[in-house]
């Protein structure tokens, strides 16, 4: 058996990958219901039910995809650099401090609503970027591979929040948990739907797609950045300088990442703990994979995930199955897209 | 001043330097195994959590503690399987690959357990290994106690580093496994298979980072808990370019780590003033200074990353 690698992969196939990476993945977890004693079917109908069937849950899942678009994106944006940025999760929780930090000064929390909204938001993208430009600096200076280091400032990242939020932003409110000053009222994203959870994120989150989709389909930049990934060399060749090209796709990564926990602290929780993000991070690895990069994809991606992880609370309840099988199944199905894209690209010869 | 020499002075600092080491040597040795062969194995956070799972929950329903070792070893080959057959014949991203497994292994590991213990709110325990002296040599004094009164894995670890030593560098096997690492056409050109060679060699390292895992629940604590491999695994795949990626200065690195990690632990209770968070960060920003200095000086399996297939450039 050998693989063939195919001319023009077909467009078709391209799109079926996703949803049969998908399929895939929920056959195997499916398997793992089973074997704790439930039927797949009835879980899977009770997921779809608990994420889609009511408008508290609607609403939820909505409320869950926000930050798993801006974190998908993070990842998509610079995977497609081939910058390997695994810190998400740290830039999140950057993010979510800035915001917090940014509310505790009188000035910015007197200002009218809008404005407030519109600096915590920058405070917190730019605190992701900051989380990501050092280890792209430590990169380019020193030729540090930056896989190990974002993943290793994701730990000092959540450290650093957890030592903010027991010495000088703790809340002294809060019956001594530990968690941040909340943010102003003035910096509270509106909400979308009444008595739900469902805030204007989710509008910054779509508006941030398409942009990003602008950008890396319309723009110099966006060709720079993708030539960077295919093959650095080339693009050197061609005249794409290298350095900066990473630096800007950094800002647009780090930038959506910090953006998300910006976000997720202005429209849901109102303050910060360590326990903000149920690994917010790590999903839009996956996210931005089963959207195969593509922006707009990583909507969908994301929704498909908020379902898992919404739906799954819900089916736990009923069936008794850990709703672990939510994080399995996701993570499972970027193991089957990766094998989906590949088929799509090469055929099997006998 | 004194106080610092107390805690260095002191045999229980060295006694813990080498149990603090034992899970990072075997996880270091994994990835380095891995790499030597070309394949970057970041599934490692992911085996560690199963490894560690696997170990406790055998133990947990009656088996003895070595077929909780071995059970995590054969857990962690597995997914060292799944790894390597996505990453060798069908040369998909080992990046990608590699953080697929650790999220997948990461959140199975979890599933089972609440599985095996739906409802507690405080983890069930087992009896963990117990040090075995080894006789005459633990009654030297001071090396005694630091170094011949640790528990079984933790000689088991120290013997993987010289059989590993030893096999890499002095056996054909080892040769053909680097040559694989630095040009796996070369190696096929010699009749070699380089495929195999890598298939296998992945999935003995994600064994012994499964074993490094189960060191945790069997030896170190008694109990398993999500999240507890807390970045141990990211470590260790930062040690291997720290120790240039051959087994003896894995274990120099390992060791190193350990010593700053128990003495901290230590400092920490004689400080006052300053947060326990920054203590707590000292490991991973030792890690990451550890692959400033050694980046560009270490010498890189040369077709690290780099999928083969037969017929294709």
């Amino acid at each position: 058996m050998r693989f063939e690698r195919r001319d023009h992969p077909s467009r078709g196939l391209t799109l079926l990958a996703p949803l049969g990476a998908i399929l895939a993945a929920l056959l195997g977890a499916g398997v793992l219901i089973a074997i704790a004693g439930a039927n797949p079917l009835e879980a899977y109908g009770l997921i779809l039910k608990g994420a889609l069937g009511s408008r508290l849950g609607f609403s939820e899942m909505l409320t869950r995809a926000t930050p798993l678009i801006l974190t998908g994106l993070a990842a998509a944006v610079a995977f497609r650099a081939r910058l390997w940025n695994i810190g998400g999760e740290g830039q999140f929780y950057m993010g979510a401090l800035a915001v917090a930090a940014f509310g505790m000064i009188p000035a910015i929390a007197s200002l009218p609503a809008p404005l407030a909204i519109l600096l915590c938001l920058i405070a917190g993208a730019v605190a992701g970027m900051v989380l990501l430009l050092l280890p792209l600096g430590l990169r380019l200076k020193f030729g540090v591979d930056e896989v190990v280091t974002t993943l290793l400032l994701n730990f000092v990242a959540v450290l650093f929040v957890s030592l903010m939020i027991e010495g000088a932003m703790k809340d002294p409110l809060a019956f001594g948990w530990p968690q941040s000053v909340p943010v102003p009222d003035s910096a509270v994203l509106p909400k979308l739907m009444e008595r739900t959870r469902l805030h204007a994120g989710l509008v910054i989150a779509v508006v941030m797609a398409v942009a990003v989709w602008w950008i890396q389909s319309r723009t110099v930049f966006g060709m720079r950045a993708r030539a960077t990934g295919l093959n650095p060399r080339a693009a050197s060749f061609a005249g794409v300088p290298l350095g900066r090209t990473l630096i800007v796709v950094a800002c647009l990564s780090g930038g959506m990442a910090g953006l998300a926990g910006a976000i997720e602290v202005m429209g849901v929780k109102g303050y910060v703990s360590t326990d903000l993000s149920p690994s917010y991070g790590y999903s839009g690895i996956i996210i931005a994979m089963l959207a195969n990069l593509n922006p707009l994809g990583v909507i969908a991606a994301a929704l498909f995930s908020a379902v898992m992880f919404v739906g799954a609370d819900s089916m736990s309840r009923a069936l008794g199955i850990p709703s672990y099988i939510a994080d399995v199944t996701v993570a499972l199905s970027l193991l089957t897209m990766l094998v989906a894209i590949f088929l799509t690209q090469y055929r099997i010869r006998k | 001043m004194s106080t610092l020499l107390d805690i260095l002075s002191s045999i229980g600092m060295w006694e813990a330097v080498l149990r603090i080491a034992t899970p990072l040597i075997f996880g270091t040795l994994g990835v380095l195994l891995c790499e030597r062969v070309g394949v970057l194995n970041l599934g490692i956070e992911g085996i560690m959590t199963f490894g560690a799972m696997v170990g406790w929950l055998t133990v947990y329903s009656g088996g003895d503690l070595w077929t909780g070792m071995l059970a995590a070893a054969a857990a962690g080959a597995l997914f060292g399987l799944l790894h390597a057959m996505m990453t060798v014949p069908l040369g998909l991203s080992q990046h990608v690959t590699g953080l697929g497994i650790t999220l997948f292994a990461s959140s199975l590991s979890y599933y089972i357990f609440r599985l095996a213990v739906p409802t507690a709110s405080s983890p069930p325990t087992v009896t963990p290994f117990k040090p075995l002296p080894i006789p005459g040599l633990s009654e030297i004094p001071f090396v005694g106690p630091v170094l011949f009164s640790q528990t079984p894995p933790t000689y088991l670890a120290l013997a993987v580093v010289a059989l590993l030593a030893f096999g890499l560098y002095r056996t054909p096997l080892g040769l053909a496994l680097r040559m694989t690492g630095e040009n796996p056409h070369a190696a096929d050109a010699q009749g070699l298979d380089p495929i195999g060679l890598r298939i296998g060699a992945i999935m003995a390292g994600s064994a012994l980072m499964a074993m490094g895992g189960a060191f945790l629940t069997l030896a170190a604590f008694n109990s398993f808990f999500p999240t507890m491999i807390q970045g141990r695994g990211w470590i260790c795949v930062a040690l291997v370019v720290f120790a240039s990626w051959r087994p003896a200065r894995a274990l120099l690195g390992a060791l190193l780590f350990a010593f700053f990690d128990a003495f901290q632990l230590r400092l920490q209770t004689v400080v006052d003033g300053v947060p326990y968070q920054l203590f707590l960060m000292l490991p991973y920003l030792l890690s990451i200074l550890a692959l400033i200095l050694m980046a560009r000086r270490a010498r890189v399996p040369q077709a690290l990353m780099q999928p083969y297939r037969r017929g294709e450039r």
